[in-house]
């Protein structure tokens, strides 16, 4: 056969690369700053009372499809909170980090299936990234758990470090990949509706916002941005000047929109990229300035970390990357617009795509009668709630149904639930929705192609 | 060669943000990019603010005047007179509604001027009482002009057993202590524009929650929706619940007045959002000239069209909007529909053009 020698060397290639070890630094240093920003993170989270606002007040949960069982705890919610700050603490200081790990893990990623209202792509790469982090050694080195084992180790599998640049890649790639369609390159869209309306920015609010120039200069450069920086920050020769770049876009996305912590989270994560002496000399210095040691007589120095389930490990790890990598186009199974039925939207690094604003009203009828009442969705959606809802297919069944079992409930007969939703989108005039004719009420959620959303009347051509 | 492109970008837009913020003119307090939003403020408070509320005062002193002659002389040519000026202050009213901002906001002015349904309860149990206060929350809905309405249309079946329940000064002071109170609270809001709030107005333009331009918009929208769509028509047409209510019209008891206030109220949304001055054709800056300089000269076309096409249903309703809604509810929705596609324009359309922070929880974005 003539593919067996490729086969042959891609296996010895593969082998080679699976065996190859790097410095355990990086990775702890990454764990160590990852640990404190969750931390702080949580911390954040409750200082602005967002446990009560998103969590607590809301009197009805959005559900993700397949984890309705999934709903806040209550007073408990704020447990919730110090379990995953806590673990995220343990995390910093590679104590029981296994345990650790699995436990923000866990947390984390509960808070997040709480509520879809609060969907955000970065929660998503905080759970992926912790998952991930639960299969590497990442106290392998200048942890309390060398002291507690009394042992370190110097080196880790390369494989390790480099899944979570890949993973950072992705996310970088990937969020590239979807700007590249005619809304965002060749109408400049949403960033014409969203940078002037910062005309109140110092110095360059009057002057750049305004200009239709610069709504397409930041577009492309925004977009090359993307797909360039994980290449810029794998090769020695641009990674410092990758890095700047990743500063200063961060910097200048954090002072334009109202993206909390994700931009400090991009810029530190990046730093795995560079090399093992840039983190042991921050090491030294954590060190120095802490006075601490690790390098006790008592602590046993083993050469290389080894894996004790290393061939399922590899299995699972190269399945989670498959996933990766293919689960962003899961959108290509549905017939009709991605922005605009958002089948296949979430988890896919689509982020500050397009704006989208909408309003839905719901009608409940008795079908005997057809005696007919709006809802005020203020009685049972927070504001956000509201806004999330409003143009959202999938929120807007799950509020559907959630208004029919309420109404029947209140001894109304013969519900059924009309939305009339308009929903307006990357500036276009905002359009009829779903199908106001359906009763939402009798419609089921699935990974179907939703029927009752009306088809976008435009086209948005790319990926 | 990617890292000198890179750079050269960076640089180029460095030297272009710093150029051209160094002709910045710093005596201007105002943001101005090529659309002057402390413009469109200072139109909309000069001409439109407040003219309308030195209008709506000069009507209510003028009630004030005719009150006291009815108090001092209960007859039924008194009464029309104040009837009359009553009618002509509550249109003026429909012109200040929606400015719920600055000392409106701070004294919750219009919770204590237009209210309704009144509740003829409270109302009764005021006037027997003689010892009330008027502000208080709990009398929100036993002053203003709808308890007027009450006062002046409701008490008794005809003219003539109202004239005569009038006779008690117990009427008379509470007539009297409504109308001198909604003039008052008129007043005391007016001096505040004239004095000191009409600078700090003007001179918040920025796009914050608490800016003035953002509070007026969200105001504006509110109001269209909340104290236009829902209270005129939605609520007592039915719409919120399983029957109508026509008892919940606006000026239910002088019973043909309720269109003649809704289109006042729809004249004046519409002339907000051209900037059209009040009480002349001229027009200023406005949400309108704000629509066109974002290049959203479609939006301003459709609003227009809307608004003209929920005139024309409501025009077709008969004058007391709780006999259409006895005789022929259909036309009420009709013109709720008709309303509520407004409302899709101003807070999906208008909104998104503006891009304007709304009061929502201040999580994070993507």
């Amino acid at each position: 056969m003539i593919w067996q020698p490729f086969f042959y060397t891609m296996n010895l290639s593969i082998k080679t690369y699976l065996s190859k070890n790097v410095s355990a630094a990086p990775l702890a240093f990454f764990r160590i700053c990852f640990g404190l920003m969750m931390c702080f993170g949580m911390i954040r989270f409750w200082y602005h009372g967002w446990i009560d606002t998103l969590y607590i007040q809301p009197k009805f949960n959005f559900s993700y499809y397949g984890f309705e069982f999934i709903k806040p705890l209550g007073v408990y919610t704020y447990l919730l909170f110090v379990i995953c700050g806590l673990s995220a603490l343990f995390i910093a200081f590679g104590l029981k980090y296994r345990i650790a790990i699995i436990t923000f893990f866990l947390s984390f990623t509960y808070i997040e299936l709480m509520d879809k209202t609060t969907y955000l792509n970065h929660y998503y790469f905080i759970s992926l990234l912790s998952f991930l982090m639960i299969f590497l050694p990442a106290n392998a080195y200048f942890s309390l758990d060398n002291l507690l084992r009394k042992k370190r180790y110097e080196t880790i599998p390369k494989w390790t470090t480099d899944a979570i640049k890949l993973l950072l890649g992705i996310v970088y790639f990937y969020a590239g990949l979807a700007k590249l369609n005619s809304d965002w390159l060749f109408k400049a869209m949403p960033l014409k509706i969203w940078l002037p309306s910062k005309y109140d920015l110092p110095l360059i609010g009057e002057s750049l916002m305004s200009q239709n120039w610069f709504h397409y200069a930041m577009s492309w450069s925004g977009a090359l941005y993307d797909l360039s920086i994980p290449f810029l920050l794998l090769y020695k020769k641009t990674r410092w000047f990758a890095f700047a770049l990743v500063v200063f876009f961060h910097v200048f996305t954090r002072v334009l929109f109202p993206i909390g912590m994700f931009p400090f989270i991009m810029i530190v994560s990046t730093l795995i990229f560079f090399e093992a002496d840039f983190h042991k000399k921050i090491i030294a210095f954590l060190k120095r300035i802490f006075r601490l040691e690790t390098n006790k007589p008592s602590i046993l120095k083993v050469e290389s970390y080894k894996f004790s389930y290393r061939k399922p490990l590899l299995i699972t790890l190269s399945l989670f990357f498959c996933i990766q990598l293919l689960f962003p186009f899961r959108y290509l199974l549905y017939p009709n617009e991605l922005f605009w039925t958002e089948e296949g939207f979430r988890f896919s690094w689509r982020v500050m795509l397009m704006e989208k604003m909408g309003m839905s009203t719901f009608k409940i009828v008795n079908a005997k009668t057809d005696d007919y009442f709006y809802v005020d969705n203020k009685d049972f959606l927070t504001p956000f709630q509201e806004k999330q809802m409003s143009f959202q297919p999938d929120f807007i069944l799950e509020y559907a149904h959630f208004l029919g079992d309420h109404f029947t409930a209140q001894g109304h007969e013969n519900v059924q639930v009309f939305v009339e939703s308009y929903v307006a989108l990357n500036g276009r005039l905002s359009a009829l929705f779903i199908d106001k004719y359906v009763d939402l009420y009798q419609e089921k959620e699935s990974l179907k192609p939703k029927h009752w959303i009306l088809p976008l009347k435009d086209e948005i051509k790319g990926l | 060669m990617t890292r000198k492109i890179f750079l050269l970008t960076v640089i180029t837009i460095f030297v272009i943000a710093c150029g051209a913020s160094s002709d910045d003119d710093p005596d201007s307090g105002n943001v101005t990019d090529g659309f002057d939003r402390g413009a469109l403020l200072t139109n909309l408070a000069d001409n439109l603010i407040i003219p309308a509320f030195q209008d709506l005062n000069v009507k209510l002193t003028t009630l004030k005047t005719d009150k006291d002659a009815f108090i001092s002389v209960p007859d039924q040519t008194n009464l029309d007179v104040l009837r009359a000026s009553w009618l002509s202050a509550y249109k003026a009213w429909q012109h200040v509604e929606m400015y719920n901002i600055g000392k409106a906001e701070g004294i919750l002015y219009s919770f204590q001027m237009n209210v309704y349904p009144v509740s003829t309860i409270d109302v009764e149990a005021n006037v027997s009482s003689g010892g009330y206060d008027l502000t208080h929350t709990n009398n929100n809905d036993a002053v203003g002009f709808p308890a007027v309405d009450y006062m002046l249309y409701g008490i008794a079946d005809d003219d003539a057993t109202i004239l005569g329940k009038y006779s008690d000064a117990k009427y008379k002071t509470y007539l009297s202590d409504l109308i001198n109170q909604m003039q008052s609270l008129t007043e005391t809001v007016l001096d505040d524009w004239t004095s000191s709030y009409k600078a700090t107005f003007v001179s918040s333009t920025s796009n914050t929650v608490t800016s003035s331009l953002n509070k007026l918009i969200n105001d504006y929208i509110f109001y269209y929706e909340k104290g236009l769509r829902a209270n005129k028509f939605g609520i007592p047409g039915g719409v919120f619940s399983t029957s109508p209510l026509p008892e919940k019209v606006e000026a239910f008891y002088s019973k043909e007045l309720s269109k003649e206030l809704a289109l006042e109220a729809l004249n004046s949304v519409q002339n907000i959002f051209n900037g059209k001055h009040y009480s002349s054709n001229t027009t200023g800056e406005s949400f309108k000239s704000y629509l066109v300089y974002l290049e959203r000269n479609d939006l301003v076309t459709l609003i227009n069209s809307r608004f003209d096409a929920a005139r024309v249903k409501i025009e077709t309703l008969d004058a007391n909007f709780s006999t259409q809604i006895n005789t022929d509810n259909a036309k009420i929705t009709e013109a709720f529909d008709a309303l509520q596609l407004v409302v899709v324009s101003l807070k999906v359309d208008m909104l998104q053009a503006f891009n304007i922070s709304v009061d929502f929880v201040d999580a994070d974005g993507d």
